[in-house]
């Protein structure tokens, strides 16, 4: 690489620009190294999951078990989709806080589309087979709207979002009476407590579209967009990329991947509590925030995403089998994430941001 | 008329273009002939943005035609046809700083497959680069270039759609002198090639030295195209003003000899930027800084008002030691600066132009922290009036001015503590002919009233207004030169090569 830099050189004519030019590639050169380094920045969480994991180890024998670990996997799937979803959304610049209300909503309503009155739904007699395509189609609905909202009316992401979060929460509120669904078709269930070649379906699911997610955003141009769009949106206009559309996507995609991490959650629980999803959103930026995904806009990948998750998961079967009481919890995440965000910030080398 | 193949590489004819009720473009036009270097010219909102948008497929114009090669250009929405046949280089950068360089210049058509192979994505850009000998790294990150080279890196990549016409967009407003020497070099190589280009600059001298022909337009009408050698330097200002003025004469002044020093610099040092540099100012002297951009003077400046921390050495102003690399003690020893990229450091957009230009005075303006609008807002008047600033009034947030009169608004801000030292870096960088008159005015009206001066400028025709003109090399002071300097002594002791 560097004889060719030095070849090139001569070419350029003029010879006291060619002794100033010495300054020019200078840049580049410095820059090299940092590079190489930061195609690893997504790996960055590695360390901390191993050192997670032989703490974990040391601190309960049962931690290390195979049974554990599907249970911690288990227990993060229907989370680590609304991560996807905002990965995809915060690569795109963009910001969605209502994929929490989703994941509570979006069940609640399906199936109180297709149960009985009695059974606390609306009575109306649609197949209960139907209630899955029913809450997606409410996922992508939603974010189609944050999605009109947003790029119609030119409001910000993060408003928007939020005055969708406390609405969407409401409507689940208001339409439920604030009471817990159980009576739940067995079909709305299954993905979620299903065990397919002896794992969770939930990992299935979550693994295959997470390795979706990473396909498209590194090997297609439509998911290479994203970055385009997240990192300098003119730019990417005037590369011909239609933004408003592929943002329109993206948010829809997002909220569909909520309502089925709601789908998931639903199955593992049996239930649809009238807090379900509440206060996700936090972890959800957490989780990608520390895999390494700004909140700026265009930088991140889907598998640093992914180690955020882990790290969270790991973290809460840490406490939980510590018997940690519930009460103290919330001020170990807190300051496990911001460390993780030290431990990145110092192997990434680069300012957060 | 038709598509013969002398055909004018483009031709506009007639456009008109009107956003709401400003018109944009008045029935202008112009033509290039193919394998020409075109510049077009005008003061800012002269309509050349528009003509730019128009030409490159962005803006359908109300009225008029656009032509490229005798024939009719391509529908708005064929975005390929266009970038077939024109490409542009903005003046806003149109990089993605966290791709790489690869994937920059393959934006949105990374592979012609559905699945993309980054090994072979790579080698297309390093054979793109190789091809318009562009010596950058495809696979860094496009963040960490210079503007030099992710200026090349956006030729390249305008090129490589196969255009052989090319629009560069005020390219040196962001280059230092050695920099655009550079980019000139380049340009005449495509011109060789055939490539036919239009360039927009504010900066007349650089049109005579790459352009065979120049357009102008003022006021979003066509006012006159011409070979360069037909339309000397004057008579282009002439065209653009609409007035015959001249080249800005630098006002007769004479600095007292037992003036006092004002800004004494004594071994500065800064590892990297510039090394044991002495400097004295005294009151009422304009002194310039000249150099290359690794020469060091901006970093020097700098130091001077607190922006940056030298390693070593002493800055004295006006007898107080201000604390080395803290910008309020700078202000409070006296000074006053115009920092060098006003977008960045020189004023909040969204904030007023009152609030701005009496920023380093809010605590005189009220007491016990409060900040008297009234007394802010006549203070602003004031400001305004004195720099001449095109504005609806204080209240106006400065996002909203052209780049000219924001930068008088930097101006002000630098001006109105009455600074008895004023530090001024590239003032007249991307501001049209009469905003750089009234700026360079404005720092010889401060001379006039006492304040010792040092201006830092990439524009010879800046430094003529200097008592004396300090030439920087790789960071040291070289040659202290009088006034009355030729520009051949000055660009041959800036490139190093008078230096004995």
């Amino acid at each position: 690489m560097s004889d060719r830099q030095g070849r090139r050189a001569p070419t350029l004519p003029k010879t006291p620009a060619a002794s100033a030019n010495g300054s020019g590639p200078a840049p580049a050169l410095a820059a090299r190294p940092g590079f190489r380094l930061s195609r690893f920045r997504d790996l960055t969480l590695v360390p901390v999951i191993v050192v997670l994991l032989i703490v974990g180890s040391f601190i309960d024998p049962v931690f290390l078990t195979p049974g554990n670990l599907t249970n911690v996997l288990q227990q993060q799937s229907a989370l680590a989709l609304v991560v996807l979803a905002e990965a995809l959304i915060l690569i795109a610049g963009k910001f969605d806080l209502s994929l929490e209300s989703i994941v509570g909503m979006a069940p609640a309503v399906a199936v109180m589309l297709v149960i009985s009155t009695g059974d606390g739904g609306f009575g109306l007699g649609l197949p209960p087979a139907m209630a899955v395509v029913l809450c997606l189609l409410i996922g992508a609905l939603i974010g189609a709207f944050n999605g009109f909202l947003i790029l119609r009316y030119q409001l910000s992401a993060f408003v928007v979002t939020l005055a969708m979060l406390i609405v969407v929460h409401g409507l689940h509120l208001g339409l439920t009476g604030g009471k817990s669904l159980f009576a739940l078709p067995e079909s709305f269930t299954y993905l979620g407590s299903a065990v397919w070649l002896g794992l969770p379906a939930a990992i299935w699911i979550t693994g295959v579209l997470f390795a979706v997610g990473m396909a498209a955003l590194g090997y297609f141009r439509s998911g290479r967009s994203l970055y385009a769009i997240g990192g300098n949106a003119d730019a990417a206009r005037a590369a011909g990329i239609r933004v408003e559309r592929v943002v329109l996507a993206v948010f829809v995609i997002g909220g569909t991947l909520a309502a089925l991490a709601g789908i998931l959650e639903t199955g593992r629980l049996g239930g649809i509590s009238a807090n379900q999803g509440v206060g996700w959103i936090f972890m959800v930026f957490a989780a990608a925030v520390i895999g390494g995904v700004s909140m700026d806009g265009g930088k991140g990948t889907i598998l640093g995403a992914l180690t955020g998750v882990l790290v969270i998961g790991l973290v809460e079967n840490i406490l939980t089998l510590q018997g940690v009481p519930g009460e103290w919890k919330q001020l170990v995440y807190g300051g496990i994430i911001l460390v993780a965000l030290m431990i990145s910030r110092l192997a990434g080398g680069r300012a957060q941001d | 008329m038709s598509t013969s193949s002398n055909a004018a590489a483009v031709e506009a004819r007639g456009i008109t273009k009107r956003f709401g009720p400003t018109v944009a473009l008045n029935d202008a036009g112009l033509t290039i002939k193919q394998g020409e270097t075109h510049a077009l010219i005008g003061r800012n909102g002269a309509g050349k943005s528009t003509l730019v948008s128009i030409l490159t497929g962005l803006q359908r114009p109300d009225a008029g035609e656009v032509r490229f090669a005798g024939e009719p250009a391509p529908p708005l929405a064929d975005r390929d046809a266009w970038k077939a046949r024109v490409a542009c280089v903005y003046q806003k950068s149109t990089i993605i700083p966290a791709l790489t360089v690869a994937e920059n210049l393959f934006i949105n058509r990374q592979t012609e497959g559905r699945v993309i192979n980054w090994r072979a994505m790579r080698a297309r850009a390093t054979a793109l680069l190789d091809q318009y000998h562009v010596d950058v790294d495809p696979s860094g990150l496009a963040g960490d270039l210079g503007v030099e080279q992710r200026q090349l890196v956006e030729i390249a990549r305008a090129l490589s759609f196969g255009a052989r016409f090319i629009i560069l967009d005020e390219p040196t407003a962001q280059l230092d002198g050695p920099a655009i020497g550079r980019l000139f070099d380049r340009m005449r190589d495509l011109r060789e090639q055939g490539v036919t280009m239009m360039f927009i600059s504010h900066h007349l001298e650089e049109v005579y030295e790459v352009c065979q022909s120049v357009t102008v337009f003022r006021d979003a009408r066509h006012i006159v195209t011409s070979t360069v050698a037909d339309l000397p330097h004057d008579a282009l200002v002439a065209a653009m003003t609409g007035e015959h003025a001249v080249t800005y004469e630098a006002k007769a002044r004479t600095v007292d000899e037992k003036a006092g020093v004002v800004i004494e610099v004594r071994g500065l040092n800064s590892a990297g930027r510039y090394h044991d540099v002495d400097l004295t100012v005294k009151a009422g002297e304009i002194v310039g800084l000249a150099g290359s951009g690794s020469s060091g003077k901006v970093g020097l400046a700098e130091s001077i008002v607190g922006l940056r921390r030298a390693d070593s050495g002493v800055i004295t102003i006006n007898g107080k030691r201000p604390k080395p690399g803290d910008v309020p003690s700078a202000l409070a020893a006296g000074v006053g600066f115009v920092p060098q990229d006003r977008h960045h450091e020189g004023f909040v957009p969204l904030l007023s132009v009152g609030e701005n230009a009496t920023m380093p005075i809010a605590g005189k303006l009220g007491r016990f922290g409060m900040i008297s609008p009234e007394r802010r807002r006549a203070r602003a008047r004031t400001m305004i009036q004195e720099l001449d600033i095109k504005t609806e009034g204080p209240d106006q947030p400065v996002g909203d001015l052209s780049g000219g009169n924001a930068q008088k608004v930097v101006m002000a801000r630098a001006l109105v503590d009455d600074p008895a030292a004023l530090v001024v870096i590239n003032p007249t960088a991307g501001v049209d002919v009469k905003a750089k008159q009234s700026l360079l005015g404005s720092v010889e009206d401060a001379a006039q009233r006492g304040a010792a001066a040092v201006l830092v400028s990439d524009e010879l025709d800046d430094l003529r207004i200097c008592d004396r003109v300090l030439v920087m090399f790789h960071g040291r002071v070289i040659k202290d030169v009088p006034r009355g300097w030729s520009d051949n002594d000055l660009v041959a002791a800036m490139e190093g090569v008078s230096h004995e």
